[in-house]
C-alpha cells in the first residue's frame, strides 16, 4: 500500500520533471528539471530495493554529470533560448514519434506478459555484494573493457582541448 | 495501527532531538571558532554577551532573524530562495545515516543511536547497507546550493565564487571518494556501523593505524577541507578578491542558512573521519581498562567518545584556519589533480595488495 503510494508519487515527480525540462526556456531551469528526473529515478531504484544502484545514480548522474551541465551553462552564461522554425519542426515530428515509441513499448509488454517476470516493489533487496559478484566474476572482461572505453573518451577530450595551443 | 503511530512519533522525536543537538553544536562551534581564533591572534574574541561571550550565538541568531530579508533587484527569485534551502537541507540530510553509538536498550526498537538504525528482535542493529554512499551522494548534490546561489544572484562576484566552488568541489570529490576505498576494502562493507564494528578494540585497531591508511586519512582530511570550503581552500568566498563569493547578495536568515550549511558540512566531514578512520564511538582504551558504569551511562559512554573525537576534528578545522593562508587558484587545482588524486589511487593499489596478502 505504502509502496504503491510512494511509487505513484515518485513516478509523477519524475514525469513532471521530464515535461518541465522540455517546457522551460532557460537552460538552467531545464538542467534543474533533469536533476529532478535523475533524483526521482534514484528513488524508484531505492523503492525496488536496489540501494547500491540508487546511490550510484545519485552520485554519478545527479551529482557529477549534472554539476558539469550546470557549470557549463553558468560559465557560458547562456540566456533564454528562442523558438526557431527548427524547434517547431521538432515538435511536429517529435510528438508522433513519442506516441509511437510509447505504443510500441506497451504493445511489447502486453503481448509478452506471460513470459516476462514480475518484480514486486520492495521485494527485491539487492545488496552491494549481489551487484559486485557477477560484475567481477562472470562479466569481468566486459567491465574492464568499458573502463578502457572511458579512458579513450578522456584522451579524446584532452586531445581536443589541447589542439589550440 | 497504534503501534505504527507510536513508532512514527518516536522516530520524529528522535529526528527532532538529534537535529537540534547538531544545530546547537553548530551555533556553539561559531562561538568556539571566534574564541580560539581570537586567542591565536592574541585577543579575546566575544566577551560582552554573557559570561565568556557564551550567549553570543543566541544574540547572533536573534539578529539574523530580525534583520531585513533583502531581495536584490535582478535576481532569479525562485532559485535565489531555493539555493540556501537546498544548502542547509542537504547539509543536515547526511546526519540521518550517521551512527553515534550502540543501543539504549530501554528504548526498544528505536533505541539504536542512529536516526536510520533500528534494533532487530535479537538485539542487533539494522542500518542502511550503503550508508557511506548516501553521505557521498548527499555531498555531491550539495554543490547545487552554492552553484545556484551564485548564478541566481546575477552578480559577478557571486557568479565567480560559485564557479570556483563547483570546479573545486567536483575536483576534490574524486580524491575524497577514492581515499575512502581503502577503508571500504579493509572492512568489506559500505555500512557505517559495520565499518566501525570492524575497528572494535584498543586504538591500534583503528583504520588510521592499519596498513598505510594514515595516507588515506591525510587525503580525506585535505579533500574534506576543500569540500566544505574552509581555509586553506576557501576560494569560493575569498574576501580579498570576491567580496564574499557566492553569498555576497544574501542577507539575514538566508545568509545564516549558508553559514549553518557550512558548519553542518564540517560536522559531517568530522563524523565520517571519526567513523572511518578513528574507530567511531569506541573508546581508545577499549578492553584495556576495566570499569563499570550505571546502565544508562554505560549506554551513553560511546556517545561521549564519539563527541570527543568530533570535537578534536572541529578543533583542528579551527586550528588550521588560524595557521594556513589561502591557496592560489591554480595551486588548488594542481594540488587536487596532480598530488591528491595519484596519491589516492596509489593508496588503493597498496591497500588492495595488503588485503590480498592478509587473506592468503
Amino acid at each position: 500500500m505504502l509502496h504503491q503510494a510512494l511509487f505513484f508519487l515518485i513516478a509523477a515527480m519524475c514525469v513532471a520533471g521530464a515535461i518541465n525540462l522540455l517546457l522551460q526556456r532557460h537552460p538552467i531551469h531545464s538542467a534543474l528539471s533533469l536533476i529532478v528526473v535523475m533524483g526521482s529515478l534514484a528513488l524508484l531504484y531505492l523503492l525496488l530495493g536496489a540501494e547500491f544502484v540508487a546511490m550510484i545514480q545519485l552520485i554519478v548522474y545527479a551529482g557529477a554529470i549534472m554539476v558539469l551541465f550546470v557549470f557549463v551553462i553558468m560559465l557560458l552564461n547562456a540566456g533564454e533560448e528562442e523558438h526557431t522554425r527548427g524547434s517547431r519542426m521538432a515538435l511536429w515530428f517529435g510528438a508522433p514519434a513519442v506516441a509511437a515509441i510509447v505504443g510500441m513499448v506497451v504493445y511489447v509488454l502486453t503481448s509478452n506478459s506471460t513470459t516476462l517476470r514480475e518484480v514486486h516493489l520492495g521485494a527485491w533487496a539487492s545488496t552491494t555484494h549481489d551487484v559486485a559478484m557477477p560484475l567481477f566474476r562472470e562479466y569481468l572482461l566486459p567491465f574492464e573493457v568499458t573502463s578502457i572505453l572511458i579512458l579513450i573518451a578522456i584522451l579524446g577530450a584532452v586531445v581536443l582541448a589541447r589542439r589550440e595551443h | 495501527m497504534i503501534e505504527t503511530l507510536k513508532f512514527v512519533a518516536f522516530l520524529l522525536l528522535k529526528i527532532v532531538v538529534i537535529t537540534h543537538v547538531l544545530l546547537g553544536a553548530v551555533a556553539y562551534t561559531v562561538w568556539l571558532e571566534r574564541k580560539l581564533i581570537g586567542r591565536m591572534q592574541n585577543r579575546w574574541g566575544p566577551t560582552r554577551v554573557g559570561p565568556f561571550g557564551l550567549l553570543q550565538p543566541i544574540a547572533d541568531g536573534v539578529k539574523f532573524i530580525l534583520k531585513e530579508d533583502m531581495l536584490p533587484p535582478g535576481v532569479n527569485k525562485p532559485l535565489f530562495v531555493l539555493a540556501p534551502l537546498l544548502a542547509v537541507a542537504l547539509g543536515l540530510t547526511s546526519l540521518a545515516v550517521i551512527p553515534f553509538g550502540e543501543t539504549v536498550s530501554q528504548l526498544g526498537k528505536l533505541g539504536a543511536l542512529q536516526i536510520s538504525g533500528f534494533v532487530r528482535a535479537d538485539g542487533s542493529i539494522m542500518d542502511p547497507g550503503v550508508g557511506l554512499l548516501i553521505i557521498l551522494a548527499v555531498t555531491s548534490i550539495g554543490v547545487y546550493g552554492i552553484a545556484l546561489a551564485g548564478w541566481s544572484s546575477n552578480s559577478k562576484y557571486s557568479l565567480l565564487g560559485s564557479l570556483r566552488a563547483s570546479a573545486q568541489m567536483v575536483s576534490y570529490e574524486l580524491s575524497l571518494g577514492l581515499s575512502l576505498v581503502g577503508v571500504i576494502m579493509l572492512s568489506g562493507s559500505l555500512s557505517l556501523r559495520q565499518i566501525v564494528d570492524a575497528q572494535a578494540g584498543p586504538f591500534w585497531h583503528w583504520n588510521v593505524f592499519v596498513g598505510l591508511q594514515f595516507i588515506a586519512f591525510f587525503i580525506y582530511l585535505t579533500a574534506a577541507y576543500a569540500e566544505t570550503n574552509r581555509i586553506p581552500f576557501d576560494l569560493p568566498e575569498a574576501e580579498t578578491e570576491l567580496v564574499a563569493g557566492y553569498h555576497t547578495e544574501y542577507s539575514a536568515m538566508k545568509f545564516a542558512m549558508f553559514f549553518m550549511a557550512e558548519y553542518a558540512n564540517m560536522f559531517t566531514a568530522s563524523c565520517v573521519a571519526t567513523l572511518l578512520f578513528f574507530g567511531g564511538w569506541h573508546s581508545p582504551l577499549e578492553g584495556l581498562v576495566k570499569y563499570s558504569l550505571p546502565p544508562l551511562l554505560a549506554a551513553l559512554e560511546p556517545v561521549f567518545w564519539f563527541a570527543a573525537k568530533i570535537f578534536v576534528f572541529i578543533f583542528v578545522y579551527i586550528w588550521i584556519r588560524g595557521t594556513l593562508p589561502r591557496f592560489r587558484y591554480d595551486q588548488l587545482m594542481a594540488f587536487g589533480w596532480k598530488v591528491l588524486l595519484p596519491l589516492a589511487i596509489a593508496n588503493i593499489v597498496v591497500t588492495s595488495l595488503y588485503v590480498a596478502w592478509r587473506t592468503v
